[in-house]
């Protein structure tokens, strides 16, 4: 244990970049996710096309994998960012395919009357599904998305392969000092994470009571 | 739903579908024609990049071997998961609270850990802790078992719960005891309705098993990146490496979606197949 | 029972090197000397040499992504100069190259490896020093590096030694010597890690880090590759003597008969061969070898 107690500035310096990589990939897999289940069930067939393109091709590949072509590949086209922001944009792209999956099937759950009501009153496409669908459906995705973030959350420690230093980075540097309490040091690293996760479903717990409808 | 946010579009819409569609695309291909300048400018488009995919027969054979390493860790951790995610789910719907609440907690804790932790776990810790070797292969495998065991688990539990009500009653009726009624009646037939999820999971696991990079396990990811140290062509390696795995997933996605859409016309009536399929297919 | 299983998966495994080896790189890019094994050693009865020479194969821990010392090749078979010196150690026991199973050890596990008899030797890059010493045995050295700092052409920073890396974004692989290094003592420099060190040349090539640090050897062989693109600043600020890694024990025995083997190695000129073939590719004066230490406290010498 002491391991860990000698060196909880490590571990809380990990940690935070651990937090603020999941809140900053979960805003921005929330829009991008959003921007292509809506492209998915737009009238326009091109945006309908690339919207399934990139579904089946982004959540068919490893997180490893988009990793690799953002931290090798994105230099070769001259586009030189820092690791973070790197993994960052990894981790967007790969969460949101998963966000427009979820937030697609909620438009899905939301009554058809709704959409029909919204056209019969001359809304249009747009209208239809900002202020209509979309607000309704966000509430009922709310419970599928709150998994797709707790996998964002764990999904953020394969950063620690691509020069980002991070929960899972400062468990293999302690892990490196002290060889003998492999142990101790990976069960208090997954309890940290099992924490954070716990407090992330409790917080969307909150919002779904927040938004719930009563009837 | 989707049919009625719009209507068909007329002659003047789709028109103007086709101008912007026209303009987006023009966009897209002068992006992608920057792009394209710039790789040549770093020299990504010389033969030398290529020409091993042709001329090393040696690279082809090892990118073989290392799907063949893939698929057996995958194949491995799918028996074994699904093993474990029977037992846990059991335990999870026993009327027991000696089996159910710590089924509850081994479930939700595997489920909340980063699976590199587990895998680190069973090839760093585990030998230290047992005094057994685990070689890199089976520290793969263990990790995934125990979290794909975990979501397989709630996939079962969810199978069962979608079967109508009526299952359960009409066994317990005619007098089956609880066990009984789990295995010979709703397991059965939440299996076959689970098909689908379970397709789905498996192609979750076959893109973890990339997380043997790690540990040294040469599978397909890290036998890539290797080969590129020797050719200098990282970027062609991980468009091949990520065409593979594409092409996997993508037809074992496929067959989950075939299976799925037969079982809804098959299914006994009351069966609501789609809450199995929405309780998987959310994890990356 | 758990020696039977071992030895199985070695037989395994040596058969599909084989199968490799026969499949191989007709056109010789490796110019490494053969190796022939000695026939029918003898020990005394007992030691550690009369056992792995009494089962004809062993499993030795190397590098796979070392350029020069460990890396492997396309067939997924390492080649390098650590590899040329765990081959005619073995070659003394009578272990020819076709019955050594090679088992890959990153950084973080050599030691793990080690005192779980998971290989039998580690030859990997591997720098002797007391933390390690406690839990494993060290042979050697067999040759001496000097971490150093590897800096974009025209040294745009003007580094001159590990005291000018602060505020500087520095490369090196996770759970590696030179990495706690600057983690430790050089705690202002901006440390970056990776898995490999050649994701830390690729990184230094397209500017997302600064420069790179670990043993001068490895960097000399980017500098051969890249000439234009990246120099070496030249001022080594550690002494990193490589080892051989033996399983710990009592009486040193092995470890002690690795350290004549070197030193017979370096009388025969056989070290000084192998390392032609290898490092010598971008190092082209072979130095003297070094003087090995004893087992007790190694490096001492």
């Amino acid at each position: 244990m002491d391991a860990v107690f000698q060196n909880l500035d490590l571990i809380r310096q990990g940690f935070t970049t651990t937090i603020t990589l999941t809140l900053l990939s979960a805003m921005g897999a929330l829009v991008l996710g959003t921007l292509i289940a809506a492209m998915r069930v737009s009238p326009v067939p091109p945006l309908r096309w690339t919207g399934g393109f990139y579904v089946q091709v982004v959540r068919n590949t490893p997180l490893t994998v988009v990793f690799f072509f953002f931290v090798f590949g994105l230099p070769e086209v001259g586009i030189v960012v820092g690791f973070y922001p790197f993994a960052v944009m990894a981790l967007t792209v790969y969460t949101a395919s998963f966000v427009a999956e979820a937030v697609r099937s909620g438009i899905n759950s939301v009554p058809v009357g709704q959409a029909e009501a919204s056209r019969s009153v001359g809304m249009t496409f747009t209208q239809t599904l900002g202020v209509i669908v979309l607000p309704q459906a966000l509430r009922s995705v709310i419970p599928p998305l709150a998994s797709v973030f707790i996998a964002l959350l764990k999904n953020t420690s394969i950063a620690f392969a691509f020069g980002v230093f991070e929960g899972t980075s400062a468990s293999n540097v302690l892990i490196n000092r002290f060889g003998s309490q492999v142990l101790q040091i990976l069960l208090i690293t997954a309890l940290v994470y099992l924490a954070l996760a716990l407090l992330m479903s409790a917080a969307f717990g909150w919002l779904e009571r927040a938004v719930a409808i009563t009837r | 739903m989707t049919s009625v946010l719009y209507d068909v579009a007329g002659p003047r819409t789709r028109q103007r579908i086709l101008v912007w569609s026209l303009v987006g695309s023009a966009v897209i291909v002068a992006l992608l024609v920057v792009a394209a300048l710039r790789l040549a400018d770093n020299g990504q488009f010389e033969a030398d990049k290529y020409t091993p995919f042709f001329e090393e027969p040696a690279l082809w054979r090892g990118i073989a071997r290392a799907l063949r390493a893939t698929l057996q860790a995958a194949a491995y951790a799918l028996v074994l998961a699904t093993i474990l995610g029977v037992l846990l789910a059991v335990g999870r719907m026993s009327h027991s609270q000696w089996l159910r609440l710590p089924s509850i907690g081994v479930i939700e804790f595997f489920r909340g850990v980063p699976l590199l932790l587990l895998i680190f776990f069973f090839f760093l810790g585990f030998p230290l802790a047992f005094g057994v070797n685990l070689p890199a292969l089976w520290a793969l495998v263990f990790g995934l078992t125990l979290y794909n065991g975990a979501v397989i688990a709630e996939i079962i539990r969810a199978g069962v719960h979608a079967l109508p009500l009526g299952q359960t009653e009409a066994a317990l009726a005619i007098g089956l005891t609880r066990g009984q009624t789990m295995r010979s009646v709703l397991l059965p037939q939440a299996f076959r309705i689970m098909l689908p999820a379970l397709i789905s999971q498996l192609v979750v696991l076959l893109k973890d098993t990339s997380l043997g990079f790690v540990i040294g396990y040469v599978e397909l990811l890290r036998y890539g990146q290797r080969a590129a140290e020797q050719l200098d062509n990282r970027i062609q390696l991980t468009v091949v490496v990520a065409a593979i795995y594409i092409v996997i997933n993508l037809s074992l996605s496929r067959l989950a979606t075939w299976i799925e859409s037969r079982q809804r016309r098959v299914a006994a009536p009351g069966t609501h197949v789609e809450e199995v399929t929405e309780a998987v297919g959310r994890q990356g | 029972m758990m020696r039977t299983r071992v030895a199985l998966v070695a037989g395994a495994a040596a058969a599909a090197l084989v199968l490799a080896a026969c499949g191989g790189d007709e056109d010789g890019e490796t110019a490494a000397p053969d190796v022939t094994a000695e026939e029918s050693p003898e020990f005394e009865a007992g030691t550690t040499m009369a056992e792995l020479a009494e089962a004809g194969q062993m499993t030795i821990g190397t590098k796979f992504d070392q350029p020069l010392f460990g890396l492997a090749d396309l067939e997924g078979v390492p080649q390098g100069f650590d590899v040329e010196i765990a081959k005619l150690i073995a070659a003394q026991l009578g272990i020819t190259e076709d019955n050594i199973e090679w088992v890959e050890t990153v950084s973080a596990n050599r030691e793990p490896f080690l005192e779980q008899g998971r290989v039998d030797m580690v030859v990997a890059t591997y720098t002797i020093n007391e933390e390690r010493d406690k839990v494993v045995d060290f042979a050697g050295p067999y040759y001496v590096a000097g971490q150093d700092i590897l800096v974009p052409a025209g040294n745009p920073d003007g580094v001159e030694g590990p005291e000018d890396l602060a505020g500087l974004r520095v490369c090196s692989v996770s759970g590696s010597t030179p990495a706690e290094n600057i983690r430790t003592n050089y705690a202002e420099a901006n440390l970056v890690e990776f898995d490999a060190y050649t994701d830390c040349l690729e990184a230094l090539l397209n500017g997302q880090v600064d420069n790179m640090t670990t043993d001068n050897v490895i960097l000399s062989g980017y500098v051969s590759e890249n000439p234009d693109e990246v120099e070496l600043v030249g001022n080594p600020f550690t002494e990193e003597p490589y080892g051989i890694g033996v399983p710990e024990s009592e009486d040193k025995v092995f470890c002690e008969w690795v350290n004549d083997t070197l030193n017979e190695l370096y009388e025969d000129g056989s070290w000084a061969e192998a390392f032609e073939a290898t490092v010598g590719e971008v190092i082209e004066e072979t130095p003297e070898p070094p003087a090995t230490g004893s087992c007790e406290t190694p490096g001492a010498a």
